[in-house]
């Protein structure tokens, strides 16, 4: 990246970040949703850690983390994908395309913006789960495993939603970036692991890439091996696909004149 | 209730009718919202129902009380959105400047969300019976149910109401959906009081009013009739609605003076 891109980039992250920290109706549902999820499933559902068959070495308040984690960090890229829309809505994006000689830069900024939401709610959510009895069998190297795993699911997150947001250029195709993530992301071992899951959510789960993602994570934090090829090669083959959506979309949004 | 005040309320239930039908993307999600997240944990809490002392048959049976109860949570939404609207546009400045009194004005407003609500609990009855849910009361159990859906819907529309004219702005009605989520979740929603392990939890969850209306819709799937519970479930709707039906003339007022 050249050093005007990254001057770009830069700039474009600073006024994303600054925007999300400095505008309390945008932290605090970001916030509160991981928080709220978080409490309601490894609060209300620890008992079905006593199911027959419910194998994860660690307690129910460690497996429901996981799970938290990954969605936080796809709605942390979703809630981007907003803010992008809200900025060529408005007309800032047609202004920051004029500015930019290479306007991928502008993309690399927004991915910027969702690593660094990212990064505050993940760091967050991890000190509450081990305040309230988390559980950690992984070593520095899993934790490190587990978290690169939750960023990419972010970068994931933000690039699908990046496409829809430079193809529509309006807050109105919120719902379609924020649906589809909503459903693959339920559509996964959310409660159980994945041996207990039974019926079509079974059948489902199994061809989700997000279930490799899951599991590997949920992996990493017990310190157990984890199928690294296949929850990589998932999310790596996801971020190349998602990350060439959105490419395209940027240049649906320069066509249309930003 | 005179032939006069008969009329306008049935004009603006009309109108409330209508406009429910013709918003597709109020009704849509609606019905499979719900539906998505009943087929989720239906199967993904499967197992749960292998827990000692799991009252109901079967998984299934439990979680299909949860669409009913999230219908009165679209109808929060839904209803103050539409108000919301209405507020916006100045509709409502001018039907206050009729004769219509302030409790008929409500009223009217919530037959299109009633008749979504009516549709929402067939549907859901439908789809639980079709997925295998038990249903040991019948077709008198189901008449049951459908009343306690509308009055349900009745109850939580009204919180849509009163917050549709104590803020008059649509972005803040739909604001209080995640919240009403909370009182969802911190229930006896996914499992019973007595199998939840987190002491805090169960606590709230045994105090929270939606478990009571979620005993009273699990009472008719199974384990036959229950008065008790059925009490309690009406009772609770009943007292929402007596709360609210005065906050939200005393908001309507308000708001009128306002304008």
């Amino acid at each position: 990246m050249s050093a005007r891109s990254w001057s770009v980039a830069r700039g474009v992250a600073w006024r994303g970040l600054h925007n999300f920290f400095h505008n309390p109706a945008l932290v605090v549902p970001a916030v509160m949703f991981p928080l709220f999820f978080f409490t309601a499933f490894a609060g209300g559902l620890s008992n079905v850690s006593n199911v027959p068959g419910f194998d994860f070495p660690e307690n129910y308040t460690t497996f429901q983390f996981v799970f938290v984690l990954i969605q936080a960090s796809a709605f942390g890229g979703v809630f981007t994908g907003f803010a992008i829309a809200r900025d060529f809505e408005g007309g800032f994006g047609r202004r920051m395309m004029l500015a930019a000689p290479n306007r991928r830069a502008i993309l690399g900024g927004y991915a910027l913006v969702a690593l660094g939401r990212c990064v505050f709610i993940v760091a967050l959510l991890t000190a509450i789960a081990l305040v309230v009895g988390m559980e950690v069998g992984g070593s520095f190297a899993n934790l490190v495993g587990m978290y690169s795993l939750a960023l990419l699911v972010n970068l994931i997150a933000l690039m699908w939603a990046a496409g829809i947001a430079l193809r529509f250029r309006s807050l109105q195709a919120g719902p379609l970036m924020q649906t589809p993530v909503f459903l693959i992301i339920f559509i996964a071992p959310v409660y159980v692991p994945f041996n207990l899951l039974t019926g079509w959510v079974k059948t489902a789960a199994s061809v989700n890439p997000i279930t490799a993602i899951i599991e590997a994570a949920r992996d990493f934090i017990s310190g157990v091996p984890a199928d690294l090829a296949l929850a990589y090669g998932a999310a790596i083959g996801m971020l190349i696909f998602f990350g060439i959506w959105a490419l395209r979309g940027l240049a649906k949004a320069e066509a249309a004149g930003g | 209730m005179n032939a006069h005040a008969r009329t306008q309320i049935s004009e603006l239930a009309r109108r409330s009718i209508v406009r429910t039908i013709r918003q597709p993307a109020q009704v849509v999600p609606a019905i499979t919202f719900p539906l998505f997240l009943f087929a989720i944990n239906a199967a993904g809490l499967d197992s749960a129902a292998q827990l000692p002392g799991f009252p109901a048959p079967d998984y299934l049976t439990w979680i299909v009380a949860v669409p009913f109860m999230q219908a009165g949570l679209f109808a929060v939404a839904g209803l103050g959105a539409d108000l919301a609207r209405d507020i916006e546009t100045g509709f409502l400045d001018r039907l206050a400047l009729t004769p219509l009194s302030r409790t008929g004005l409500v009223s009217g407003q919530m037959a299109g969300t009633i008749g979504l609500g009516i549709f929402q609990g067939l549907v859901f009855l439908a789809v639980g019976l079709a997925a295998g849910a038990t249903f040991e009361t019948g077709l008198p159990g189901a008449v049951v149910l459908i009343l306690l859906e509308i009055a349900i819907v009745f109850a939580f529309g009204l919180i849509g109401i009163t917050a549709a004219f104590r803020f008059g702005n649509g972005e803040a009605v739909q604001g209080l959906f995640p919240l009403l989520f909370v009182f969802l979740f911190l229930s006896t929603m996914a499992l019973p009081a007595d199998l939840i392990q987190q002491d805090w939890f169960r606590w709230i969850a045994e105090h929270n009013p939606i478990s009571f209306i979620f005993s009273g819709i699990r009472s008719l799937f199974y384990g036959g009739w229950d008065p008790t519970a059925l009490a309690e479930a009406f009772g609770v709707a009943a007292l929402i609605s007596i709360v609210f039906m005065p906050l939200a003339v005393r908001a309507l007022n308000a708001r009128v003076v306002r304008t």
